[in-house]
């Protein structure tokens, strides 16, 4: 191969790839506009966190389960596929409860399907099936995934897509998940918040192993330095964990002095970041920020 | 959710374990790990690996000295290797209860190979890596010794940032790889793989090249690259690591030596794999608590964890730390957990001598706190508490949970949040 096509090929690997799927990043807005379907809607977990999405205000408008198409559940319409359901309800996200068995192909379904956002609850997915979706993703720019093995996002009063508790929140709040291979990453999410002008300040939590943490100080550095910065307070898990063990998740592992909580630690506060050592008191440590910054 | 395996103590260290970390970080790699350290003798190992066609040195297993010694003679070889079977590295240089030293020994005499067999079965061997007691070796492999002329590295793993199937090899096997990594790191070569089209052709004859295999013997590694590839993937493995590659002064590409990780989130497709896992190396609470689907790690200190999701269980040990107490393990219950998986975690965490006060911290989104309620109370009346107990609750119910835990009469200490639970429990200790 000649050297300017193989160039050009190791730049297209590189970043063009990529490019291709940060063109997505703008989907993690959501809004009560937002209609969401539910993959593995008749299931025991997608029944009650599709109840407690209704009772939130969000605007579910449908579910999948394939076998069950034309019944109805929670009083909104079964599909027997993605495809059918964004047909016949116009969906812009969908939110998945498949067991880990299933979750990457419903995944994958919902890819083909060009849904805008994909948010996937499941914990439990092997990295090999993950590494498959990974691969078809970041070659596309239509859908943007959050998770797996995440909370979900939420746009308080607005729209909630996932697990968490929505009476607690009063900000704008994405989940991405502990796994190793997932979709949506610190930087996708900080590029939008930095970007948002509704958001004044940003909270990054984020845990040993891997370098993420290392990444979006980089990306910080770059984007979030001078005087129209917003102050962005971090807490990182696992400073007490001990070197060369799993604490849980699938991504969280140090060994050999890397992917270690004080490396992350001192790589965010590099870039101006203000770290919190106890999760206790991010919100005191954000308001804190915001007196400095005569924001109040 | 499906409910995930707990952790797995790993008090026999990986061999290469951490210079595999420290290699790969300078590849910008990150090693993943399993969630649990599925823990495979050798000799399973190299059964996986002849299984996909790899070259191993041809070997039995025995589990009594006579068998050791019809292996050695069914080997019919120049020379035989006889190898302790235990899980944790350093067993050249450890010691048997029997007197006998080394757990490693070379051969060419089959009767010599019974009567080391004889004094290794059923012994303790202690190693660095062993408990100061050692353990129990109840199995041997028997194997063909092998010149080896030449070692090189080899590993396949899943990586992070390049978002999939990576193999990583160096001339320079056999030894320290995180040495090699540092001081000449021209000699550690890379190839990405597309999941989708796996190891191509003049990927594997270009690595076989830069691990410096000549001449035929160039197709001979190549080959070999991609059966293990081929494992990697059967196996649902997040990494197979051998070292040496070696070659051998008959022009023989053989393994001689492997380790493999298992993604244990594959568990479910891979049930001969898991049923090969070794237990009996690990640390008896953590098996316990495997058997009831919690993620259970052992710490020093002597205030019980007791949490729902992972990353909070970490902050919930950093918390405790930050106001000056010792967590005495992490624990993460998961999202699906059930009343008896909460009965049998509490269980666990109050039979531990060293637990002085238990602080439970759920913020319950799939967890119904009212599930965490009744498997508390349940196993505090049952099990007669006997240390103080604080407790923090939010989330799905709580409301509910909190009227069962406040009716048990049962004596909690109730948190506010995770700040104040974390004092309290420290505080508790100190009365």
């Amino acid at each position: 191969m000649s050297h300017s096509r193989l160039f050009a090929r190791l730049l297209l690997q590189q970043s063009g790839v990529r490019h291709c799927y940060t063109a997505s990043r703008q989907n993690l807005y959501i809004n009560k506009n937002t209609k969401v379907i539910c993959q593995g809607f008749t299931g025991k977990q997608g029944t009650f966190h599709s109840q407690q999405a209704l009772d939130y205000g969000s605007q579910l408008v449908g579910g999948v389960s394939p076998g069950k198409g034309g019944k109805t559940h929670l009083g909104l319409p079964v599909f027997n596929s993605v495809k059918e359901a964004k047909e016949g309800t116009g969906a812009d996200a969908t939110v998945i409860y498949v067991p880990p068995p299933f979750a990457a192909a419903a995944i994958i379904e919902a890819i083909d399907a060009e849904i805008p956002l994909v948010v996937c609850i499941t914990e439990g997915i092997p990295q090999q099936d993950m590494v498959r979706v990974k691969h078809k993703l970041l070659r596309q720019g239509t859908t943007r995934l959050i998770g797996p093995n995440c909370p979900g996002v939420i746009n308080p009063g607005e729209c909630k897509i996932g697990i968490m508790p929505g009476h607690i929140h009063k900000k704008g709040r994405i989940g991405i998940g502990g796994d190793p291979f997932n979709g949506t990453n610190f930087i996708d999410c900080l590029e939008v918040f930095l970007q948002d002008p509704k958001t004044e300040g940003i909270i990054l939590i984020g845990e040993i192993g891997g370098n993420a943490e290392e990444n979006a100080a980089e990306y910080l550095k770059q984007h979030n330095s001078g005087a129209n910065s917003k102050p962005v307070v971090s807490f990182i898990a696992g400073l007490t964990a001990p070197p060369g063990r799993r604490m849980g998740h699938a991504g969280a592992i140090i060994a050999g002095g890397k992917g270690g909580a004080k490396e992350k630690i001192a790589a965010l506060q590099s870039a101006g970041v203000v770290v919190s050592m106890s999760p206790a008191q991010l919100g005191s440590t954000i308001f804190k920020e915001f007196e400095k910054r005569k924001m109040l | 959710m499906a409910a995930s395996m707990a952790s797995q103590a790993a008090a026999r260290g990986l061999r290469t374990s951490t210079s595999k970390h420290i290699l790969l970080d300078k590849l910008k790699c990150t090693w993943l790990s399993p969630r649990r350290w599925l823990n495979l003798q050798e000799y399973q190992s190299k059964k996986l690996m002849q299984e996909s066609g790899v070259a191993v040195q041809r070997f039995y297993v025995a589990d009594t000295a006579s068998e050791a010694l019809d292996a050695a003679k069914r080997l019919n070889a120049k020379e035989i290797v006889l190898k302790a079977q235990i899980l944790a590295g350093g067993r050249g240089k450890g010691v048997f209860d029997s007197g006998l030293k080394g757990g490693v020994h070379l051969t060419k005499d089959p009767a010599v190979v019974g009567e080391l067999a004889n004094k290794m079965l059923g012994y303790n061997l202690t190693t660095k890596q062993t408990p100061k007691d050692g353990v129990k070796v109840k199995t041997v492999m028997v194997a063909e010794a092998l010149d080896i002329s030449r070692e090189t590295y080899f590993a396949i793993l899943m990586d992070r940032s390049c978002n999939g199937p990576v193999m990583v090899g160096s001339p320079q096997g056999g030894m320290d790889i995180e040495e090699v990594a540092a001081s000449t790191p021209e000699l550690i070569f890379k190839e990405v793989i597309d999941i989708f089209q796996g190891v191509q052709d003049d990927q594997a004859l270009r690595m076989a090249a830069n691990l410096g295999f000549k001449g035929p013997l160039q197709r001979q590694a190549a080959d070999q690259i991609k059966r293990l590839y081929d494992l990697f993937l059967k196996v649902d493995a997040t990494q197979v690591e051998v070292n040496p590659l070696g070659e051998t002064p008959e022009g023989q590409v053989v393994c001689f030596d492997a380790k493999i990780n298992f993604d244990d989130n594959a568990e479910f497709r891979q049930k001969a794999v898991f049923a090969m896992d070794d237990m009996t190396e690990s640390d008896p609470t953590e098996t316990e608590a495997a058997k009831w689907d919690l993620k259970y790690i052992g710490l020093d200190g002597n205030i019980a964890c007791f949490v729902n999701g992972a990353g909070l269980a970490m902050a919930t040990c950093d918390i405790i730390d930050l106001h000056g107490g010792k967590p005495a393990n992490f624990l993460d219950l998961g999202g699906g957990v059930k009343e008896r998986q909460v009965y049998e975690a509490f269980k666990l965490l109050t039979a531990d001598p060293k637990v002085e006060a238990i602080l439970v911290n759920i913020f319950g989104g799939i967890v119904n706190c009212a599930i965490i309620a009744n498997g508390i109370t349940k196993a505090c009346r049952e099990l007669e508490l006997k240390v103080p107990l604080v407790v923090r609750l939010e989330g799905t119910n709580v409301h509910e949970a909190k009227r069962i835990l406040t009716e048990s009469g049962l004596p909690i200490t109730a948190a506010e949040n995770l700040d104040d639970a974390a004092k309290k429990a420290v505080a508790a200790i100190k009365k």
